[in-house]
């Protein structure tokens, strides 16, 4: 039993002064909501992977039958389905954070609890179906006759980095839209140029130009491309190529350090009162 | 406005060191901004970037400060907008503080609203191993409670049902059970007793005796006066965010009744919509309560008698008129009507001109309530010929007594005897 003393202004925080609470809470929300989703529906598991694999067949018709986009990369088709995958991780968690503060308002106004719990929650939820979805790209890639690698395993430092970043940029946004509404909207339109700015459907390679300032600016085209070089083909540029060699391969992870940081500075700051400017 | 803590019979020392109070408030404050206009998004901020956000404060908590010393149970009593429930947000940690102190010794249980979180898609089962870890247990402690939970809740055959199937009333026996397995030190409950049935209620007030019983601290938020008597060890009343009084549970009963009421009797008097009858030979100009020495008041205690009045004026010789008095509860169900006719008799011969005032003094029998009083004046004889009648024209709030559910406590012994 917790016994806190003392506690001057015992407001409401983001961390809590229970980090074991804090955890506690964050996987029963994540786990509740993860199988809300797939026990929901008979065909909850299969739903979840629809979409990106609905979206990824019309691309793959379209971009290697009709255009022929993916000609540079031997097993294109794994690079696409992989980075769509990661693509709609980084959106389910990032979108899925604009208003989770607002559809937890219940729980907000009601409750004493650790703030950050909710987006993180939101952050474990889209973490536990990539981990679902990927082992569905892992089966394909295998299937397509990818060769089995040991850099396979910088798969989970570029998934950890690609989750620090989406949370992030959620933490920023859930407590934005507590302020300004039109967030939503405006996070859409940021989400489809980050879409079309990064090899997605397209690789790293095929940039005409700025291909290594692209890179560099841009995290989710830095880790895109290592995804590329590591886990697809070994010919392919590693980020440290495609950002032009030397150290500048560290800008991408600096912005996503410092958009962590600001995420969490910011959500932190606003914690206390986000219950009553809801 | 500053309080010291009293020695109570809960927090006795049981301990070796004196134990500190378990709630602390000390010249707390918290105000809200209310917008005139508000930007709720970037393109308005955006295209009045000059425009000063003007606002007005509303201090719903101003500069209070009390203390709870373990083991008691307190009362934070006031009416709507009083700032009460805004204090126990604060308290439960919700909202942040402007300024001042709040210390909260030991782990909080909030009862601000049960069933908070509880997912109707969700079987009870799941619903309280979500509730009771957001409450505060560990997966481990809500694994190991968890029978008691349903035990406390009576649902053992509904374990599987999804939340959506259950009625509001096993929705709330299922929340008020997880709640009150946190074994939280200090207790904060908002008047979510309101909800479920008077034998739910009742259940819910034996489990708050049990636990302030075993040493709890606990704060409950109210504006029924009757609980407020019957649980707490002291009370806090609010007015507008300001501490008015703190102290004896009876005595904030009759400082709240006399804020709330006290005016009511007033705008009775003044009601120009009174429900009036009679052909007015004789005129009640006035009607109150008072106590044996003759004072005004609003409020009475269960047990000691007190005096209902009426004033009369005559505009024509009567003889023999009947006084009637009426008493009325807070629903509009007579609990009590006498006249003159019936316990007293001949009233006399009354000139045009005269005035009298006629005194009823009753045993208090009544419950914990609200009476209204409608006197009347008829002329002697059969029939209701009424001279006068004025429904509802005084007020007097009863507190105090057991509070059993009926209308009221008439004197009773027991007597029990083994048969055969």
């Amino acid at each position: 039993m917790s016994v806190v003393a003392n506690r001057r202004r015992h407001a409401p925080s983001a961390f809590g002064d229970d980090l074991r609470r804090f955890w506690n809470l964050t996987v029963t929300l994540a786990v509740t909501d993860f199988k809300l989703r797939y026990f929901g529906s008979v065909l909850g598991y299969f739903w979840s992977l629809a979409r990106p694999l609905l979206f990824f067949g019309v691309v793959y018709v379209v971009f290697t039958q009709v255009l022929d986009v993916g000609a540079d990369m031997p097993h294109y088709p794994v690079y696409l389905l992989t980075s769509i995958i990661l693509w709609t991780f980084f959106t389910e968690t990032t979108s899925g954070c604009v208003q989770c503060l607002m559809t937890r308002e219940g729980l907000l106004r009601k409750m004493r609890f650790p703030r950050l719990v909710i987006p993180l929650s939101v952050a474990l939820t889209a973490l536990f179906n990539l981990g679902t979805n990927l082992v569905a790209v892992v089966v394909f890639a295998i299937a397509s006759g990818v060769e089995i690698r040991a850099t396979w395993l910088e798969m989970l430092p570029i998934v950890a980095l690609l989750a620090t970043f989406a949370t992030g940029i959620g933490m920023l946004l859930s407590v934005l839209y507590v302020r300004f509404r039109d967030i939503q909207p405006i996070w859409e339109v940021v989400q489809q140029i980050l879409f079309y700015g990064s090899p997605i459907l397209y690789t790293a390679g095929q940039y005409k130009q700025f291909e290594h300032a692209l890179v560099t600016v841009n995290p989710i085209a830095a880790l895109l491309t290592q995804m590329g070089h590591a886990f697809v083909d070994e010919n392919a540029p590693t980020v440290v190529a495609a950002t032009g060699g030397g150290v500048r391969f560290l800008v991408p992870v600096a912005i996503i350090a410092a958009v962590f940081a600001l995420g969490l500075w910011f959500f932190t700051r606003e914690a206390p009162r986000i219950a009553e400017n809801l | 406005m500053t309080t010291t803590a009293t020695h109570l019979p809960g927090s006795a020392g049981t301990t070796g060191s004196a134990p500190g109070p378990a709630v602390a408030v000390h010249n707390v404050s918290k105000a809200f901004r209310l917008p005139h206009q508000q930007y709720h998004t970037l393109k308005e901020r955006a295209l009045h970037p000059f425009r000063a956000s003007t606002y007005d404060v509303l201090q719903a908590v101003d500069d209070i400060s009390f203390e709870v010393a373990e083991g008691e149970f307190f009362g934070i009593v006031g009416r709507n907008g009083s700032g009460k429930s805004t204090l126990l947000k604060c308290l439960a940690g919700i909202y942040d503080i402007d300024a001042g102190d709040l210390r909260v010794d030991g782990r909080l249980s909030p009862f601000i609203e049960l069933g908070v979180g509880f997912n109707p898609d969700l079987t009870a089962r799941d619903n309280v191993m979500i509730n009771a870890i957001m409450l505060g247990l560990t997966r481990q402690q809500a694994r190991e409670r968890f029978d008691d939970i349903i035990a406390f809740a009576e649902l053992e055959e509904f374990l599987d049902l999804r939340l959506k199937n259950y009625s509001s009333g096993m929705t709330v026996r299922l929340a008020f059970s997880v709640a009150i397995q946190v074994d939280a030190e200090v207790l904060l409950i908002d008047e979510v007793l309101a909800v479920g049935d008077a034998a739910f209620q009742q259940k819910c007030f034996a489990e708050f005796q049990r636990m302030k019983e075993a040493g709890r601290t606990i704060l409950f938020v109210t504006h029924d006066m009757g609980a407020v008597e019957r649980f707490c060890d002291r009370a806090v009343l609010l007015e507008k965010g300001r501490m008015v009084d703190l102290g004896d549970p009876a005595a904030i009963a009759r400082r709240y009744n006399e804020l709330n009421f006290g005016r009511t009797v007033h705008q009775l008097a003044e009601d120009d919509d009174e429900e009036r009858f009679g052909d007015q030979e004789a005129q009640i100009v006035d009607a109150w309560f008072e106590d044996l020495d003759g004072n005004r008041v609003v409020d009475a205690a269960h047990g000691v008698p007190f005096v209902a009045a009426i004033e009369a004026r005559f505009n024509a010789d009567i003889e023999d008129p009947i006084f009637g008095f009426t008493l009325r509860n807070d629903v509009g169900a007579t609990i009590f009507a006498t006249t003159t006719d019936l316990a007293h008799g001949a009233t006399g011969a009354f000139r045009a001109g005269e005035t009298v005032v006629v005194r009823m003094e009753f045993q208090n029998l009544l419950v914990p309530s609200e009476y209204r009083l409608t006197p009347s004046i008829a002329r002697a004889g059969f029939g209701a010929d009424a001279l006068d009648l004025r429904a509802d024209i005084a007020t007097v709030i009863v507190h105090g007594g057991h509070f059993t559910g009926g209308v009221v406590n008439v004197p009773h012994d027991f007597r029990i005897e083994r048969a055969g």
